[in-house]
């Protein structure tokens, strides 16, 4: 569908107060519904991200790149030390396709705020949301007890792979998750993998597979222990295994899980040679002897399968990348749905790196 | 709670897959999916294109072939070029060339007439040295993309070569509108169809099922309390259900000419709206609670005879207008069409069902060529306020409420209320209370081939016709094709690019107006 983009509106002030922010705001609005009749704000969720000053670019550029997924209303709270005023500027456009159909409008908010306006964070930005959305706040540079104090975000988006730690990633996603919904986009990137490993077990004489499983070993990016522990808990908990911690072993962590009077071997094992974060591939083997790998590979994931017999078959899963600006863009997305899953597969991947 | 198809399932000891829960995108079956008519138009611009998106999302099944079949003398390589050419063209998103390459590295091409023996031999072979290849049996998908008079050979010569059924795997036949031309054609493709397979095998597409607008009219009307108690004779005035075109026939003289209006959507898509739109609430969305509610709404609606035709029925023929600032032709003078064709380019039906909840609601349905813009929606009027105690000079005027279902191609609800006029006295005038697609929701909403294609490898038949409902449809529709085919007075005319014919109005009951295309 062709495109056009609509004429952008601008408002700025420096000193200024949330109130006449608010202000600013409705008048582009009406302006907008007064020049386009064919414009329409967009009504889907707000997005809050509390950045600093200096990094304030980059994450504008990841949100510029997220396409249609974009927020309603992004409101960009820029933390600039020492400073004791606020400055705003806001900007309200809208694209349209080009046959005659709506313009969805978009609206910025971008904030310069001084550390002491975190402390009272929600009485910045609450009059400024749009009532009755959602709203998701995001604290990509690390302002986390900011975004976490923030009562009127209903919806928290992590990356816990961007954690010094993976450890206290998932202590902060699980305290997150008692009073909010978490979208963690280190559970976001192996989607793929979920959806390829429950299709391989679907086919109903294969379903029986899934209580001999006795070994599985995920391979990741040295700085994505957390996604790989996070699909080991994935797999955990939907199979009812108890896992306990892991130890180093052979080069990995390894962590036992009990199940029905068997035990399963649970692996995490680095692979220094992957270029981007993520997984690099994971093998499933069961006692019967079949063995199930998936591995990153051009063109989609690479899938191979060795049955009991031993023979064997590979294939490529089709699928397109979807980059990490995708990935941004589909967590903003996820913030309007909701996995019953990932918190089960948090408390199990608590438990094994703890 | 469990659909049919699974709670069978689990009485027969299968147990559910733990691994899909908080998946939005739930496992396929392994699936060859077989294309007859595999270079012609339709697969061109929405089949292959549309398996194309399927891949680039990661929707198809992780094992996935794909068999052309036609009668040009292409080897796979060209076949594979031919797709390629056709996805670039008419993808809603740009290919990703290494999704492509792994897509098209899967099809394979077999030649010949739908007619011959020895395709269908070629076929097997073709579909078995994938199940061969991969050491498992591939669900079978055979989609017949063809001229309609090929269904029932295709169908039949599936099965005398054994390629209805297959060990281990589910085989499964797609079959693209017109189901038929009449009751009597229906009737006799159903049963050759269903001599040779199970209706639980049979897919019989209605594009329009697949749209996202229409999907959510179930859940408009059963998931929000606002509208049910609404949705019966005492509140509802009225409804119109109008899928309008702006462009004429093209270069479809040859099948629009023995088809018309009445056939080409009336017939199926329009009254498949009607179904959705007034169907009572289904016990479950499993595929055969949700049929059954459907078909029973044609039931009700009593055929007309060919006495009274004239009384609820109105077709015309367009003549020589301008759309969009530019002279066109009329019907007649279009290439390819008969100088004596008497095919309707617009028909308009008043319908009535008679249950408890609509007994005495017209229904009016209506779709035309070369009309004013292109738009299909379903307009509910509510029945007007008792009293008005405000309007006063100055008012533009108090309209009863309506509830607008917009299809295409801006997807979205609105409802019409009356408001004051700001100012000093009280006046009032209608405005509108809107729901659009393309603000509340982020994502695109997929083509409707997509989702269709995808449940066809799924199994799940919701959005598909039955054969009943196919045959209910016909039953309304047959009494007015006769009708007309012994009416030899001169056919009504409309300009085109205007509202329609004058004649439609006298379907309208008192007090009753065409809404504005």
């Amino acid at each position: 569908m062709a495109t056009d983009a609509v004429e952008q509106a601008v408002w700025s002030a420096q000193d200024t107060t949330p109130s006449a922010i608010d202000g600013a705001l409705r008048a582009l609005l009406q302006e907008h519904h007064e020049s386009d009749q064919a414009f329409a704000p967009a009504r889907v969720l707000n997005l809050v991200a509390v950045v600093d000053r200096q990094w304030r670019g980059e994450i504008e550029n990841r949100l510029e790149r997220v396409g249609r997924f974009h927020p309603s209303r992004t409101i960009v709270c820029a933390v600039e030390r020492g400073r004791k005023t606020i400055d705003a500027w806001v900007s309200m456009g809208a694209v349209g396709d080009a046959e005659g159909g709506i313009h969805v409008g978009e609206e910025r908010v971008e904030l310069t705020i001084g550390e002491q306006h975190l402390a009272a964070l929600d009485t910045v930005v609450d009059p400024l949301v749009v009532p009755d959305l959602m709203t998701l706040a995001w604290s990509p540079h690390g302002y986390d007890d900011a975004v976490d104090s923030l009562e009127l975000a209903g919806v928290v988006l992590v990356d816990s792979v961007q954690s010094v730690d993976a450890k206290s990633a998932i202590e902060r996603a699980q305290r997150l998750l008692e009073t909010r919904y978490v979208v963690d986009l280190a559970w976001l990137r192996p989607t793929p993998w979920r959806e390829r490993i429950a299709a391989t077990f679907d086919p109903p004489g294969w379903r029986s597979a899934l209580k001999e499983i006795s070994a599985v070993t995920v391979s990741h990016h040295p700085d994505s222990t957390v996604s790989g522990a996070l699909l080991l808990g994935w797999l955990s908990s939907r199979l009812g295994w108890q896992p306990a911690k892991m130890e180093p072993e052979d080069n990995g962590i390894v962590a036992r899980a009990r199940t029905h009077g068997r035990k399963v071997r649970l692996r995490l094992e680095v692979d220094a040679s992957m270029p981007v974060p993520g997984l690099a591939g994971i093998t499933i083997e069961t006692a019967s002897g079949m063995k199930l790998s998936l591995f990153r590979g051009a063109g989609g994931l690479q899938a191979k399968r060795r049955l009991p017999g031993g023979r064997e078959s590979s294939w490529v899963v089709v699928g397109a990348s979807r980059g990490e600006a995708g990935i941004l863009g589909e967590g903003i997305r996820q913030a309007l749905l909701r996995d019953p899953t990932y918190g089960p597969a948090l408390q199990h991947a608590c438990e094994m790196l703890h | 709670m469990a659909t049919v198809e699974e709670q069978i399932k689990q009485a027969e000891g299968e147990e559910a897959n733990p691994l899909v829960e908080g998946l939005e995108r739930l496992p396929v079956a392994p699936t060859t999916l077989v294309i007859f008519g595999a270079t012609g138009d339709l697969a061109k611009r929405k089949l292959l294109p549309a398996i194309y998106n399927l891949a680039h999302e990661g929707a198809l099944p992780e094992r996935f072939n794909l068999i052309g079949i036609s009668r040009g003398d292409l080897s796979d390589e060209e076949f594979q070029q031919q797709a390629r050419q056709s996805i670039a063209e008419f993808s809603r998103r740009k290919p990703d060339d290494t999704v492509l390459d792994s897509l098209t590295g899967r099809m394979r091409y077999v030649t010949g007439s739908f007619d011959d023996d020895s395709m269908y031999d070629r076929i097997g072979k073709a579909t078995e040295e994938f199940d061969r290849e991969a050491d498992l049996a591939f669900n079978r998908l055979f989609y017949l993309s063809t001229a309609p008079s090929f269904f029932p050979v295709i169908a039949e010569a599936l099965g005398k070569h054994g390629l209805n059924e297959h060990d281990d795997a589910e085989v499964r036949l797609v079959v693209e509108k017109p189901f038929g031309t009449d009751l009597a054609s229906a009737l006799e493709l159903n049963h050759r169809i269903l001599s040779v397979f199970h209706e639980s095998q049979v897919f019989r597409i209605d594009h329009y099922l697949g749209k996202e607008t229409v999907q959510n009219m179930l859940v408009l009307r059963f998931a929000n309390m606002i509208f049910e108690p609404l949705w019966n004779r005492s509140y509802v005035d009225n409804v119109q259900i109008t899928a309008a075109e702006d462009i004429g026939i093209g270069s479809r003289a040859g099948y629009y000419d023995k088809s018309g209006a009445l056939r080409d959507l009336i017939q199926n898509h329009l009254l498949q709206l009607l179904m959705i739109l007034t169907m009572e609430p289904p016990v479950s969305f499993s595929a055969n609670e949700v049929r059954d509610e459907k078909v029973k709404v044609l039931h009700a609606v009593p055929p007309p005879t060919v006495d009274t035709v004239p009384e609820i029925a109105v077709r015309a023929q367009y003549e020589s207008g301008a759309t969009g600032g530019e002279d066109v032709r009329g019907y007649l003078e279009e290439e390819g069409v008969p100088d004596d064709s008497r095919t309707e380019t617009f028909a308009a039906v008043r319908l009535q069902i008679n249950n408890w909840r609509w007994a005495g609601v017209p229904f009016y349905l209506r779709h035309g060529k070369r009309l004013a813009r292109k738009t299909t929606e379903i307009a509910v009027t509510l029945k007007p306020v008792p009293h008005l105690a405000f309007q006063q000079e100055g008012s533009v005027g108090v309209e009863p409420n309506q509830l607008i279902l917009a299809v295409q191609p801006n997807e979205g609800v609105s409802l019409s209320l009356v408001a004051k006029i700001p100012g000093a006295r009280m006046s009032v005038r209608p405005v509108n209370m809107e729901f659009l697609y393309g603000t509340s929701f982020m994502s695109q909403s997929p083509e409707a081939y997509e989702r269709l294609i995808l449940d066809t490898m799924r199994g799940d038949a919701t959005l598909f016709a039955r054969n009943d409902e196919v045959e209910a449809a016909w039953a309304i529709c047959d009494p007015i094709l006769e009708a007309w085919g012994k009416d030899d007075s001169p056919l009504p005319q409309y300009t085109a690019g205007s509202q329609g014919p004058e004649e439609a109005n006298a379907l309208l009951e008192p007090g009753h107006r065409w809404r504005a295309i």
